[in-house]
C-alpha cells in the first residue's frame, strides 16, 4: 500500500487535468479540465466512444504520460511531476497493467513473462519463482508455466497478463480493454477474474467498450469528448 | 547476471539473422587473427631484435660477401664486444618446399651474441667435436622429426661441394630452444670452418654479414659509424645499423606490412560495424512495443539503455571470441606456407586487443539503438505493439 495519502478517502485524486496532443501545427485536446476521485478498493469502469480520451486517461494514472496542466495524484504523490527515473520505480512497485493484446514477450515462457517486474527487485531466483507460481496459481494456470505465450490461447495469454500486472502485488491495476480481444467465455472469466481480484483489496480501473463487462464494476464512468459525465454519451 | 535470460532470448529472436550475424563476425575475428600472424612472421624480428646488436653488412648490398677478417678489426674498435658472422646457404631439405634457413656460423660466439637462444652444454661440446655438426631449432626438429644422431641432408643451389656436389650432409648434434615465443627457432646452423674448407673456392674467407654485440646500447650510433668509418674507402664498404632497423628494412622490402594489415583491418571492422549496427538497430526497432511494456512494468531509461547494450556486446565478444579462439587454434599449427613465415605466430597481446576489438565493435553497433530504446516514450510504443 501506498505510505501517504493526501486524502485518505482516495487513492487516486485527478485534478484539472487538460492534456493535449500535438499533430503538426495542430493542437488536439484530448482530455479538459478533467477531475476524477478513486477510493481504495473500487473497480471503476472508464467508458466511452472511441477518441473520448478513455486510454490517455488510464496512462496518466499509470504514469505513462504527462498531463499538460493539472496534478494526477496516487497515494498521495503527484506523478505528473515526479522525474522519469522516480517514475519509473513508482510503477513497478505501485502499478500493474493489463493490456487489451496482453502485450507478452512471445519470446519467453508464461513464467518468464511473469517474472519480468520482479526482476526489478531485490528478490532472489528462488523467491522470485515462488511469487511467480503463486500468481500463475491465483489465475488459474499453474499447468502452463513452461509454455511459450505463442501456444497459449487468448484468455489463457490474457491471464499470464493479469498474473504479470499482480506478481508484485501493487495497490492500483489498470486494465484497457482487458476482453476487448477475447471471446465472451473467455472474456467473462477475465471479468470474474478481476473481480476475486477486487475482492481480495485490488483497486481496479478498467477501460473498456462493452456494457456486459462494465457491469462487473463497482462504478462507471463515461468520457465524452474529454469530460467525465455519469450518463452513456448518445 | 539477472537480466541473462531476457537479453539471450531477444538475441535469439530471429535465429537466421543472428547466425549471418555471428557468422560474419567470426570470419572477420579469423581474417584479425591470420592478418596479426602474417606481420608478426614478417616484422615480428624487430620486436625480439636486441637493442644491443648491430648488424654489418656489405654497402652495396646484403648479397655481396664481406672478408672474414673483418671480425677481428671490428673487435678492435671501441665500444664493441663481440662480432660474429652468418653466411646465406639457401637450401632445403628433401623438397623445395621444406625451405628454412641454414647459415653457417662461428658455435661459440654465435650462441654468446643470441642469449635468447640455449643450447646445452654437452651438445655444444658434441658440437665443437664434430665439424660436420649442426644444431637444429626446436620447430624444425619437431617438424622434420629430427633427433640427436640423424644425419640429414641439406641440398643448396648456391654452395656446391669443391666437387660440385649440392648435397651436403650434416650430423645433428643438438637442438637448441628459446624461451620467447616470437623467437624463430626453425634454423639450422652448422661450422663455419667445416662449411670454408668445403665449399668452392670463390667464396672463401667471406661471410654474409655480421652481428656486433655492443657494450653500451645508447652507444649504438656512434658505433656504427666507427665500424663504417672503419672499413671506408676499402674493397668492401660496410653498412652498419641496429638489428632492429635491419629486420624492419628487410621486411620493408614487401612494403609497409604494419600499414597495410592495418588498412586491410580497418576496412573489415567498418563493414562489420554497419552489418552489426544495421542488425541491431532493426533488431530493435521490430520489438519497440515491447520495449514499452518494459518501460511501463517499471524498468527504467537507463536499464533499457543497458539491456540493448548488452544485447549487443554479448554477440560481439562472443562471436570475436569464437572468431579469436577458432584464428588462434589454426595459426596454433604453424607457418601455413611450408616455411617462407617461420615465425607465424598470433601474438598474445594481439589477442587481448582483438577481444578489446569485439568489445568496441558491441558497444559501438549498439549505442545508437540502445539511445533509441531509452529515449522510447511509453505511450507510443504501447501503440506500435
Amino acid at each position: 500500500m501506498f505510505g501517504v495519502m493526501s486524502d485518505s478517502n482516495f487513492l487516486v485524486q485527478i485534478k484539472g487535468v487538460d492534456k493535449m496532443f500535438h499533430r503538426g501545427s495542430e493542437d488536439i485536446s484530448v482530455l479538459r479540465d478533467l477531475n476524477l476521485n478513486v477510493r481504495p478498493g473500487e473497480f471503476l469502469a472508464l467508458m466511452g466512444p472511441s477518441g473520448s480520451g478513455k486510454s490517455t486517461l488510464l496512462n496518466l494514472i499509470g504514469g505513462l504520460d504527462q498531463p499538460t496542466h493539472g496534478t494526477v495524484s496516487i497515494g498521495g504523490e503527484n506523478v505528473a511531476t515526479m522525474p522519469s527515473r522516480q517514475l519509473a520505480a513508482w510503477r513497478a512497485r505501485h502499478v500493474g497493467f493489463v493490456f487489451q493484446l496482453y502485450n507478452l514477450l512471445p519470446t519467453l515462457t508464461a513464467e518468464r513473462n511473469v517474472e519480468l517486474p520482479l526482476l526489478l527487485t531485490h528478490l532472489s531466483r528462488a523467491e522470485r519463482r515462488k511469487h511467480v507460481e503463486a500468481a500463475l496459481g491465483v489465475v488459474g494456470l499453474s499447468h502452463r508455466t513452461r509454455h511459450y505465450t505463442r501456444t497459449l490461447s487468448g484468455g489463457e495469454q490474457q491471464r499470464v497478463g493479469i498474473a504479470r500486472a499482480i506478481v508484485t502485488d501493487p495497490t492500483l491495476l489498470l486494465c484497457d480493454e482487458p476482453t476487448g480481444d477475447l471471446d465472451r467465455k473467455a472474456g467473462d472469466e477475465i471479468l470474474a477474474l478481476l473481480r476475486a481480484l477486487n475482492g481480495q483489496g485490488k483497486t481496479i480501473i478498467m477501460v473498456t467498450h462493452d456494457p456486459h463487462a462494465s457491469h462487473s464494476a463497482t462504478r462507471t464512468i463515461y468520457l465524452n469528448k474529454g469530460q467525465i459525465s455519469d450518463t452513456m454519451p448518445e | 547476471m539477472k537480466f541473462l535470460h531476457l537479453i539471450w532470448r531477444n538475441l535469439m529472436r530471429k535465429k537466421l539473422r543472428t547466425s549471418l550475424t555471428l557468422l560474419s563476425i567470426v570470419v572477420a575475428f579469423i581474417l584479425f587473427g591470420f592478418l596479426c600472424a602474417i606481420r608478426q612472421a614478417l616484422v615480428g624480428g624487430v620486436e625480439v631484435a636486441g637493442r644491443d646488436r648491430l648488424i654489418v653488412r656489405d654497402k652495396v648490398s646484403i648479397i655481396n660477401l664481406l672478408p672474414v677478417t673483418y671480425k677481428q678489426k671490428m673487435e678492435r674498435i671501441p665500444g664493441v664486444e663481440l662480432a660474429t658472422h652468418q653466411t646465406w646457404f639457401g637450401g632445403h631439405y628433401q623438397d623445395t618446399r621444406n625451405f628454412f634457413m641454414q647459415n653457417p656460423v662461428e658455435p661459440e660466439d654465435f650462441f654468446k651474441v643470441h642469449p635468447e637462444i640455449s643450447l646445452p652444454k654437452e651438445q655444444m661440446k658434441a658440437w665443437l667435436e664434430t665439424r660436420t655438426g649442426a644444431v637444429v631449432g626446436r620447430k624444425s626438429a619437431e617438424k622434420y622429426n629430427w633427433k640427436i644422431g640423424d644425419k640429414v641432408p641439406i641440398l643448396t643451389p648456391i654452395w656446391p661441394h669443391s666437387d660440385g656436389d649440392q648435397t651436403w650432409t650434416f650430423d645433428i648434434v643438438g637442438i637448441y630452444d628459446s624461451t620467447d615465443k616470437r623467437t624463430d627457432t626453425t634454423p639450422l646452423f652448422f661450422r663455419y670452418d667445416y662449411f670454408d674448407e668445403t665449399r668452392p673456392n670463390w667464396g672463401k674467407g667471406q661471410v654474409g654479414w655480421y652481428t656486433v654485440k655492443i657494450k653500451d646500447p645508447s652507444q649504438a650510433v656512434k658505433v656504427a659509424a666507427a665500424i663504417d668509418s672503419e672499413f671506408e674507402n676499402s674493397p668492401n664498404e660496410t653498412k652498419t645499423e641496429p638489428e632492429g632497423a635491419f629486420v624492419q628494412a628487410w621486411a620493408s622490402q614487401i612494403g609497409d606490412i604494419t600499414l597495410i594489415v592495418e588498412a586491410i583491418l580497418a576496412a573489415v571492422f567498418f563493414t562489420l560495424l554497419l552489418v552489426t549496427g544495421n542488425a541491431m538497430a532493426q533488431a530493435v526497432r521490430e520489438r519497440t512495443g515491447e520495449l514499452g511494456v518494459l518501460k511501463a512494468i517499471g524498468f527504467s531509461n537507463g536499464q533499457m539503455l543497458g539491456m540493448v547494450l548488452a544485447e549487443s556486446l554479448l554477440m560481439a565478444v562472443l562471436a570475436g571470441s569464437l572468431g579469436l579462439g577458432l584464428a588462434w587454434m589454426m595459426i596454433s599449427r604453424g607457418d601455413p606456407t611450408g616455411g617462407l613465415l617461420p615465425m607465424f605466430v598470433f601474438p598474445v597481446t594481439d589477442l587481448v586487443i582483438g577481444f578489446g576489438i569485439a568489445a568496441l565493435l558491441g558497444f559501438a553497433s549498439g549505442i545508437f539503438p540502445a539511445v533509441q530504446a531509452m529515449r522510447l516514450r511509453v505511450a507510443d510504443a504501447l501503440r506500435r505493439m
